[in-house]
């Protein structure tokens, strides 16, 4: 690798950058990170057996073990979200997309009046996740195809999409007893969640993918300039098309994940407000709601990040909703720290003249 | 000096101007939809059920048109549903628990949401964040307030409450609720807002090139911070119209609000890229979202859940719209630059004929900046 290629993925995770750039590129893993283990400490401070796992009944136990498999969902969804964000869009339909997957999931699985039921577990999981990337391309025709403004185009699918999922039970939260599907959500694999490995899958395949490929290179060139990327011969388009259907379908495999954790679809409240908290995931993790700059490790990190802190307001004893102002200062800081004034007020503090790379850098 | 009004075929030629074409379409829909009940349901043709759209949407329509400014400016609230939740809630704590008299209460929960609107406006503009982000904040942190406050559904039983709720005025017919009367001044005062006004030509100048706006000297920042000020002024004025509709307050209202607010505002013809779009339109739009639950509920057969998918429906057909009428000016103005009484007129048409000499100087100003976006473009 030579010194000019872009250091990105794995490489960049690996590179020692600790004396770097606290508030940019250079290390951007370094304050999820910090964050992470505050809010760990925290909890023991609260709770001194916070990190300790038990076995009981032949699966892991703990507080550790209960953040992770509840996180699994908001990973997988930050997954996709992560890649939305990094071509300059977003993507507000998610919350919509998995009570569209989970309740197509149950009414195959024959809770609901409105389909013959009883398909078997696979053909269900299949028609949800078929489902999932027909939202997913829907959005991505809209934003690539017709060119409307991706907070708008996947407004309508989030505004639409409760409907349909509430199509889809008949109105009704249907429960699900399919012993199958409920393994996918509740199940366990050597001890530890089989949504964990879920999640773990679908986030090395899609590292190994970016960064294995080009693939990452262009979606970071779509971000940081678009028209540039199309002139330079990119087919810009048919990437952000991709994209968006990507993000579908990982919505979809949350969708799945939380009907069965749930034992059940209820097309008004499963995934509300999820896709806040995938943003916030991905804006905690260092991903640039400006786009071109993306980490998936800083996603993972987010998403561990906001399920943690909803731990620790249930074990202090706090209401849960009061993590939603939390959140909301937590957003505000996040963003005005990563926003150019912010940079320009704490270093021109710093230093008078910018760093001799920060000229190669697009002005956001 | 009076305002003069368009001739006829003047009028004709800005129907086919692509600013109002949303609008016209908006129009005709509303009339159709309306027709279409009429016909189909008996009874649906009153005036009754009319009345009935403004007294259901009273709080919709205040709410929608402070969101109409911030999308003109070219920016989006999405705060606006939990910060009418809020203010219900906090009439509710102050009136029940606190037994304070209304007219301390209302003016108190206005400032309150004026502030909450321009403390986010305020980080927007300074920070250059994105409006989104800042508004998505401010939802969460409006909600979480809510729940901070009380948990529990609070009822409203204080006297004025209930009487100003009950109050009712006979109109030709039909009747009409306190509400509508606030709903209707508020149009009234956003329509002079808009069209008559300095500041109305400032957003207006924002949405359509937010850095020309800045190279003519116009206030951006304050304008910014206004724009999403009255929005937060709009959303408690919302909450407190909300209040007198519901009689309690309580932190799980008016989930979703912010987007029907942003659906009626489209479907009332305001481009989302800001810059183009018309108060009164707003009002149809919000007409139309009441005539389709109407239909829905004359219907009987038809699930709650139909109205959402409508809404939908008509968002996604409005935004294609308005996407297809981009692409043919933009290809009409790269074929063959209009000549300069088109672009006059086009300048004209976001930029209503002004009537004070003040604001006359105003129009001069914007419209050099409608040239440049035609021809940037």
């Amino acid at each position: 690798m030579s010194a000019d290629q872009p250091v990105t993925g794995l490489r960049r995770l690996l590179r020692p950058s600790l004396g770097g750039n606290l508030f940019g590129t250079g290390n951007a893993l370094l304050w999820p990170i910090l964050t992470l283990v505050l809010l760990c400490l925290c909890n023991l401070g609260f709770n001194p057996h916070f990190l300790s796992i038990r076995v009981l009944d032949h699966h892991l136990f703990g507080a550790p073990i209960d953040i992770l498999n509840r996180a699994a969902p908001l990973i997988l969804v930050g997954v996709g979200m992560t890649l939305v964000i990094a071509t300059r869009g977003i993507d507000i339909s998610v919350g919509a997309v998995v009570a569209i997957t989970a309740a197509m999931a149950a009414a195959m699985l024959g809770g609901s009046q409105a389909m013959a039921g009883g398909w078997p577990c696979w053909v269900a999981v299949a028609a949800a996740l078929a489902i999932a990337l027909v939202c997913g391309l829907w959005n991505g025709l809209l934003v690539a195809g017709v060119g409307m403004q991706p907070i708008i185009a996947t407004l309508i699918l989030m505004v639409a999409g409760r409907g349909v999922a509430q199509l889809l039970t008949a109105g009704q939260v249907i429960p699900i007893d399919n012993p199958g599907y409920l393994l996918i959500g509740g199940g366990y694999l050597l001890g530890i969640p089989l949504s964990v490995y879920i999640a773990v899958v679908v986030v090395v395949l899609t590292t190994a993918v970016l960064e294995g490929t080009a693939l990452g290179l262009f979606i970071r060139a779509i971000g940081i300039n678009p028209t540039a990327t199309r002139l330079v011969g990119l087919r810009a388009k048919a990437l952000v098309f991709w994209v968006y259907a990507f993000s579908g379908l990982t919505a979809g495999i949350a969708g799945i994940l939380i009907s069965s954790n749930l034992r059940s679809a209820d097309g008004n409240n499963a995934g509300l407000l999820l896709e806040l908290d995938a943003i916030l995931a991905v804006t905690l993790g260092g991903t640039s709601l400006l786009g071109g700059r993306f980490s998936m490790a800083g996603t993972v990190l987010g998403a561990l990040i906001i399920q943690t802190l909803t731990y620790t307001t249930y074990s202090i004893g706090v209401p849960p909703e009061a993590t939603l102002v939390v959140k909301a200062v937590v957003v505000l800081l996040v963003s005005v720290i990563q926003s150019p004034t912010a940079r320009r007020w704490l270093f021109s503090r710093r230093r008078r003249r910018p760093a001799p790379d920060s000229a190669l850098k697009v002005p956001s | 000096m009076m305002r003069r009004w368009p001739t006829l075929p003047e009028g004709l030629r800005r129907v086919r101007d692509a600013r109002l074409l949303p609008l016209a379409v908006t129009l005709f829909l509303f009339a159709a939809l309306f027709g279409f009940g009429g016909v189909m349901y008996t009874g649906f043709f009153s005036l009754q059920v009319l009345l009935d759209l403004l007294v259901d949407n009273a709080f919709l329509l205040i709410v929608a048109i402070g969101m109409t400014f911030v999308i003109i400016s070219g920016g989006i609230d999405l705060s606006v549903g939990s910060l009418v939740a809020l203010t219900t809630l906090l009439e509710a704590v102050m009136a029940e628990h606190w037994h304070w008299p209304i007219w301390v209460i209302i003016p108190l929960v206005l400032t309150a949401g004026t502030l909450f609107g321009s403390a986010m406006g305020w980080l927007i503009h300074q920070f250059k964040l994105q409006p989104f982000v800042v508004t998505l904040a401010g939802m969460f942190l409006a909600r979480g307030t809510c729940f901070l406050i009380s948990l529990q559904s609070i009822t409203i039983t204080d006297p004025v409450f209930t009487a100003i709720s009950n109050f009712r005025i006979h109109a030709g017919g039909g009747e009409i609720s306190t509400n509508v009367l606030i709903a209707v001044l508020a149009l009234a005062v956003a329509l002079y807002l808009a069209h008559a006004t300095r500041f109305g030509r400032y957003v207006y100048a924002i949405g359509g090139n937010e850095h020309s706006a800045l190279l003519m000297g116009l206030p951006v920042a304050r304008t910014k911070v206004l724009v999403y000020a009255l929005s937060g002024f709009c959303s408690a004025l919302g909450g407190v119209t909300f209040t007198f509709y519901v009689l309690s307050g309580y932190g799980l209202q008016a989930q979703g609000m912010e987007l029907d607010a942003i659906a009626a505002t489209v479907i009332g013809g305001t481009l989302l890229t800001g810059g183009v779009g018309y108060v009164i339109g707003t009002l149809f739009g919000v007409g139309i979202l009441g005539t389709i639950q109407s239909l829905i509920t004359f219907d009987g057969t038809l699930s709650s859940w139909w109205t959402r998918i409508v809404i939908g429906v008509l968002l996604c057909m409005f935004c294609s719209l308005q996407r297809l009428m981009e692409r043919r000016t933009r290809r009409v103005v790269h074929l063959d630059p209009p000549p300069a009484n088109a672009t006059a007129g086009r300048a004209g048409a976001g930029t209503r004929p002004a009537t004070t000499g003040a604001a006359m100087t105003h129009a001069h100003q914007v419209r050099p900046q409608a040239e440049l976006r035609a021809h940037g473009r």
